[in-house]
């Protein structure tokens, strides 16, 4: 934010244009992009030395396992350690590192200890999707509908419904995203036995083929209902109180008095003018949502037994597995990285301020 | 002597101007109610450890008030005695990592320049990477055998957001007249800091320890719901684990061995939620004159 007017700082009208360009280059996207980057880095950095430096690392720790299991000798469990996590124990500490990095670069993360000859990227490929599907939509909805009710509440401030709603944001909010899962399973699937759940367990009905079909996006559906119920539920509170606040604020700005005094249609001034400038600074708080969903991710799955990646990664904690683990781990950590990187682009786009100013 | 008085007259104060707002008075004596129950009340309700086959799931009665579970002991005393734990680790984890936020977020406002950019870029990193599977990896790798140990993990673990949240308000305040005139003064920068920033932000700082808690409950009762930690004994995430494990969501009877921990956790977490509004007040006293 600039503090000070500085004359000589303003652009003069004749070179405006390229230093816009420029501007944009080296100011938004092209920060946001290296900041992706080297957080990508440092996660890849830290995974590898958890795994390899931690006083009980996963490769001794396994090593100690063979070695108690099946009674290897050291030097033989060792070797299948190395194997297994694509890793040459017999070089210092930083060609190992290099040599993790280059294998990443070649897309090997490793082979599955639990399941021999998978590659860990196997998994990735098969259950990814269902998680980025899952959670993308989960996300849209909660986002989209807490962005429309939260524009409702400020609007009819005070109302009956403004109060039921802030009630029930509040405590859907306060409520932990898998005891909401479990209250559903109990409650829907059990209890009152409106909703099949032992059906909608897994990704997809056995039988049903992945493709452009009908019969493939209502069974891919049914079998995500109750993830994306649960994480809509969990995630809209804080969606809609954030944006009555936001809406209240932004009600008593004075291009809205303006647009009012112009004559303008209510509906255009409640999207255009207020809708629009109100949600932006919910963007800034999608980051923080995308990684919590994503982590949740993990619990819910496994709740609901639905087979995305997160559900892989708590049954790879569960054996024991500590390639697929590490995989695993990498692999969420960069999709979240990712999903920010877009929140960020999208951010800009609506809000073009941002591009130019250094403005956090 | 006249320090205690003195003491219980503030306190006094303070719960007054508290319960101005009813919903958040009604959490914090919720709040009272359930620490007063975790820590004193074990010493007047025996924990039930008798397996009694022919009382197994048995639904509320005048003698097992919350029913029984699947060994056919008393859930009531295992909610007495299954919440000093999850407190315990929510205080030391809420208490590390605000403290790691708020000194580091108000050295991070106010210093600006390189100390600030490499401050944030720390933060940034952490705040990417999802905590639940760090903490599920970490778990995993480590052994947790007491509460001190997981509840220093998760604060360790739960600042960024925090400090982004205590930097924002540094830098706002930094521009402020009466930081100016304090730094005119030439106070000193701990003077600043500590006497001048650090109160204006009590109110954020209070409702980030709440949140910092609320936050660190929700993961150890998934790292035990999840079997991660090794916990056993009565803690409501364990409680909660065993319900799951043994089916007890299938008859009308046994619903009430899972229900009970679940109402615990629910009610601990939006208490602590609400108790923020009634705080809000006592630390903010700009917002008292609106009730």
């Amino acid at each position: 934010m600039a503090t000070t007017f500085d004359a000589t700082k303003l652009p003069l009208e004749a070179e405006r244009k390229p230093s816009r360009a420029a501007g944009f280059l080296n100011s938004f996207l092209l920060r946001r992009l290296l900041k992706a980057l080297f957080t990508a880095f440092v996660v890849i950095t830290l995974t590898f030395f958890l795994i390899r430096l931690l006083p009980s690392n996963p490769i001794e720790l396994f090593i100690q396992e063979l070695m108690v299991q099946y009674s290897m000798p050291y030097h033989q469990a060792r070797d299948q350690a190395a194997a297994l996590f694509a890793i040459d124990l017999e070089k210092p500490l930083i060609l190992q590192y290099f040599d993790y990095l280059g294998g990443l670069m070649r897309g090997d993360l490793g082979t599955s200890i639990l399941s021999p000859g998978t590659p860990v990227t196997s998994f990735i490929k098969r259950f990814l999707p269902w998680t980025v599907f899952s959670v993308g939509l989960a996300l849209m909805i909660s986002f989209t509908s807490g962005v429309i009710l939260g524009l409702l509440m400020a609007y009819r401030r005070e109302s009956l419904l403004d109060h039921i709603l802030t009630v029930l944001a509040s405590v859907l909010s306060a409520i932990p995203n898998y005891i909401l899962g479990i209250l559903l399973i109990i409650w829907l699937g059990v209890r009152w036995g409106v909703v099949p759940v032992a059906q909608m367990r897994g990704s997809l009905s056995p039988g049903v083929q992945p493709g452009f079909t009908l019969a493939f996006f209502q069974d891919a559906l049914f079998h995500a209902a109750l993830p994306i119920a649960a994480y809509v539920l969990t995630t809209v509170g804080s969606w809609m109180l954030t944006m009555k606040s936001s809406t209240i604020s932004v009600l008593e700005e004075d291009y809205v008095t303006v647009a009012r005094a112009k004559g303008l249609k209510e509906s255009r001034i409640t999207t255009a003018y207020v809708g629009r400038n109100a949600a932006l600074p919910l963007f800034t708080l999608l980051a923080i949502s995308i990684g919590f969903v994503v982590g949740g991710s993990v619990l819910i799955e496994t709740i609901f037994q639905y087979q995305g990646i997160g559900y892989v990664l708590l049954q790879a904690v569960n054996r024991r597995d500590y390639v697929v683990m590490q995989g695993v781990f990498l692999i969420i950590t960069l999709s979240v990285i990712f999903a920010n990187f877009f929140a960020d682009m999208l951010y800009s786009w609506l809000d073009p301020r941002i591009k130019f100013g250094a403005t956090e | 002597m006249n320090m205690f008085t003195q003491a219980f007259a503030s306190l006094g104060t303070t719960l007054r101007i508290m319960s101005y707002n009813k919903v958040g008075f009604a959490g914090f004596l919720m709040v009272v109610f359930i620490v007063l129950m975790s820590f004193i009340g074990p010493y007047f309700i025996p924990l039930d450890t008798v397996t009694k086959v022919d009382k197994i799931f048995q639904p509320p009665s005048a003698e097992h008030w919350f029913g029984t579970d699947h060994q056919g002991r008393d859930i009531f005393s295992q909610i007495v005695h299954g919440g000093k734990d999850v407190i315990v680790v929510a205080v030391i984890a809420g208490v590390l990592s605000t403290s790691i936020a708020v000194a580091f977020g108000t050295l991070s406002g106010f210093a600006g320049g390189r100390t600030d950019a490499f401050i944030m870029a720390i933060t940034d990193v952490m705040l990417t990477i999802p905590q639940l599977p760090l903490l599920l990896i970490l778990a995993s790798l480590m052994k947790f055998e007491n509460v001190t140990s997981l509840g220093v993990l998760l604060g360790l673990l739960n600042w960024p957001s925090l400090l982004r949240a205590v930097r924002s308000q540094a830098l706002s305040l930094k521009e402020r007249d009466f930081i100016e005139a304090a730094r005119s003064l030439d106070l000193g920068t701990t003077h600043i800091v500590f006497r001048e920033i650090v109160p204006n932000m009590m109110t954020y700082i209070i409702i980030s320890l709440a949140l910092a808690m609320t936050g660190a409950i929700y993961a150890q009762v998934a790292l035990v719901l999840f079997g991660l930690v090794p916990f056993s004994g009565s803690n409501w995430g364990v409680m909660l684990s065993l319900a799951w494990v043994r089916g007890a969501i299938f008859f009308k009877d046994s619903i009430w061995y899972i229900m009970m921990p679940i109402a615990a956790i629910v009610l601990l977490q939006l208490s602590v939620v609400t108790t923020t509004r009634s705080l809000e007040l006592v630390f903010n006293p700009r917002l008292r004159s609106g009730e």
